[in-house]
């Protein structure tokens, strides 16, 4: 057993999920089985493999030696500009519970 | 079921023109179909009548005043829910957004109304995205058009369904484990994932962000190229999108094919393979040998390690994008006394049962303590099979494979053992982890008639190359083999 209802508590507590009795148990004996299958990635030897990280837009990634004209300054990142776009009355029409122009939440400070 | 309705995107171009139909014709005929036949389906969770006859309009307009049309002027296309659309409900099929209407329009789909397409409406979904069936959407399974008792595949189910039951001419989809190309195959229709970073995901709402994808589904290839070569290229509004001019992608369709090698890695025909989808991709194979490709044998050795990894991978990257449902700024909120306890409340009652369970898969793979022995191995594990596929496009064009091991099964047959949910997707997960493009196409059926699913898989941003051996394998006759 990889996991335990301990375990199962726990990570719905970061999770910021409730769980009913029947659902940890369900989970706990579903997440176990799932994280036994996983585990076959320990079989394998990934000594100096670096980690992909990310799926970003190096040349290398994209693999474009062949055929395609692009400069490394293709890849550079974008000039951090701030542009008005003026959308939150939009933004705050979507919300549950909001007093304009602010989200009202439940108490989070007590005094 | 009535006949598909054999509009495409060429022919509605051509009888536009031709004055012989209105572009508002093309989209009440559409809308008659699917107020008769989604019923039955459930392939469509929001219409945008409106919307769409506003956007028709403006075609009909614009022929009236012999402007130029856009290539995709009066064709009707549904939209998956996950990608947002200004005015139109956009549920993610989850109960947590049931209220939510996005204020703005995702790229793709403002690409796609620029080039006159008209957006019929929302298509269901696995709950934000997340499923081989779509039997996890809040709103009910969708059901296949080919055969009702089955599913449609998934988590795009509802965009596959729209189109092979004829109530869209096209559609789009998401995928990031397989959620374009399963359900394509399922549902016996063209579906192409393009590469990571060819389309532009603003205003795709977030599942994996560095696995998702949007594509299209069509009817053809032609349809396909049509519909990619408007959607692809760079957009500033999304710093993943690759700064790769996109070509006309249908204009080199008919690119010859002969001479390009075609790698069949052996992983792929191993155990777990149903008879009748190998006998049929095979054939499927011998089809492209016979229009000049070169058949070469590949081993892919990381392949059976790649449902694990991606289900690290995914969920890890779930777990952290949807922690914004927490019912404070849009989307479902339920009371509680304190914020944490509003957070739960709403998370509890919001969510699905697989959307739960992912989520509490991805914390505790990101966990302290268990971070190296899960989600750093993952990323390296990612590494090798990124690598395979590199590897092999060194001495071959393309790689040919199923696109999933059987066929589309039968409505809860696996919803009490999500692992065996999860190996339908295990042909499809590695191009998504590699980031490189694939298309499934239909390739026969089963004796029981179930469509049968061949996926075409080359380079990073060789889209054109994929769709040209697509689209002769469909000349050939490859759909019905």
């Amino acid at each position: 057993m990889t996991i335990s209802r301990e375990d199962v508590l726990r990570i719905a507590e970061l999770a910021h999920l409730e769980l009913t009795p029947g659902e940890i148990e369900l989970y706990r004996g579903q997440l176990d089985e799932i994280l036994n299958y996983i585990g076959k990635l320990q079989q394998l030897d990934v000594t100096n493999v670096e980690p992909m990280t990310q799926m970003a837009f190096t040349k290398e990634v994209s693999g474009l030696s062949s055929g395609t004209s692009l400069h490394e300054s293709d890849f550079d990142l974008r000039d951090d500009v701030i542009k008005p776009c003026n959308i939150a009355d939009a933004v705050l029409d979507q919300a549950p519970d909001a007093a304009k122009p602010f989200f009202r939440v439940p108490k989070v400070i007590e005094r | 079921m009535s006949a598909a309705t054999p509009w495409t995107v060429a022919g509605i171009q051509e009888a536009l023109r031709a004055k012989k139909i209105s572009a508002r014709e093309i989209a009440t005929e559409f809308y008659a179909d699917i107020d008769r036949q989604n019923p039955a389906l459930n392939a469509y969770l929001a219409l945008s009548r409106e919307r769409a006859f506003a956007q028709a309009d403006r075609v009909d307009v614009a022929m009236a005043c012999g402007e130029k049309l856009g290539p995709l002027a009066g064709v009707p296309i549904a939209v998956k829910d996950v990608i947002s659309t200004t005015g139109i409900r956009t549920t993610c099929g989850s109960k947590i957004l049931e209220t939510y209407v996005p204020p703005y329009d995702a790229t793709a789909v403002s690409r796609l109304e620029k080039a006159g397409a008209v957006i019929l409406g929302k298509t269901n979904c696995d709950e934000f995205a997340m499923g081989s069936s779509n039997e996890n959407s809040a709103y009910g399974p969708v059901r296949n058009p080919v055969a009702l008792d089955r599913v449609p595949g998934g988590s795009s189910g509802g965009s596959a369904a729209a189109v092979a039951a004829g109530l869209a001419v096209a559609a789009l989809g998401t995928d990031t484990g397989g959620s374009i190309r399963q359900p394509g195959a399922c549902c016996g229709v063209p579906a192409l994932m393009p590469t990571y970073g060819r389309v532009s995901r603003y205003g795709l709402i977030a599942f994996a962000s560095s696995l998702d994808r949007i594509g299209p589904f069509a009817k053809s290839i032609a349809d396909a190229a049509a519909i990619l070569s408007v959607i692809a290229g760079h957009d500033g509004n999304d710093a993943t999108s690759a700064p790769v001019a996109a070509p006309d992608y249908a204009a080199e369709l008919d690119q010859p094919v002969q001479g390009m090698r075609i790698g069949v890695p052996e992983e792929y025909f191993a155990a777990g393979i149903d008879s009748e989808v190998k006998e049929k991709v095979l054939a499927g194979i011998a089809l492209l040998e016979k229009l000049g490709c070169r058949r070469v044998s590949l081993k892919m050795p990381h392949t059976e390690y790649a449902i694990a990894t991606y289900y690290i991978i995914a969920t890890a990257e779930a777990s952290s994008n949807l922690a914004r449902y927490d019912g404070v700024r849009y989307g479902l909120r339920v009371p509680g006394a304190t914020l944490i306890e509003m957070y739960r409340h709403t998370r509890e009652r919001g969510f699905g049962a697989e959307v739960k369970r992912r989520l509490m898969l991805g914390t505790y793979v990101l966990s302290s303590g268990y971070y190296d022995a899960y989600y750093l191995r993952a990323q390296k594990v990612r590494a090798l099979i990124a690598r395979d596929f590199s590897e092999a496009f060194q001495n071959v064009d393309a790689v040919a494979a199923p696109t999933a091991p059987t066929p589309a099964f039968k409505l809860g047959e696996k919803m009490a053992d999500p692992l065996q949910m999860y190996l339908a997707d295990i042909y499809t997960v590695t191009g998504s982890l590699a980031g490189i493009p694939g298309i499934s196409v239909p390739c026969g059926t089963t004796q029981e008639k179930l469509p049968i699913g061949m996926q075409i898989l080359g380079p990073h941003f060789s889209e054109a190359r994929i769709l040209q051996l697509a689209h002769a394998f469909e000349k050939a006759g490859g759909f019905t083999i």
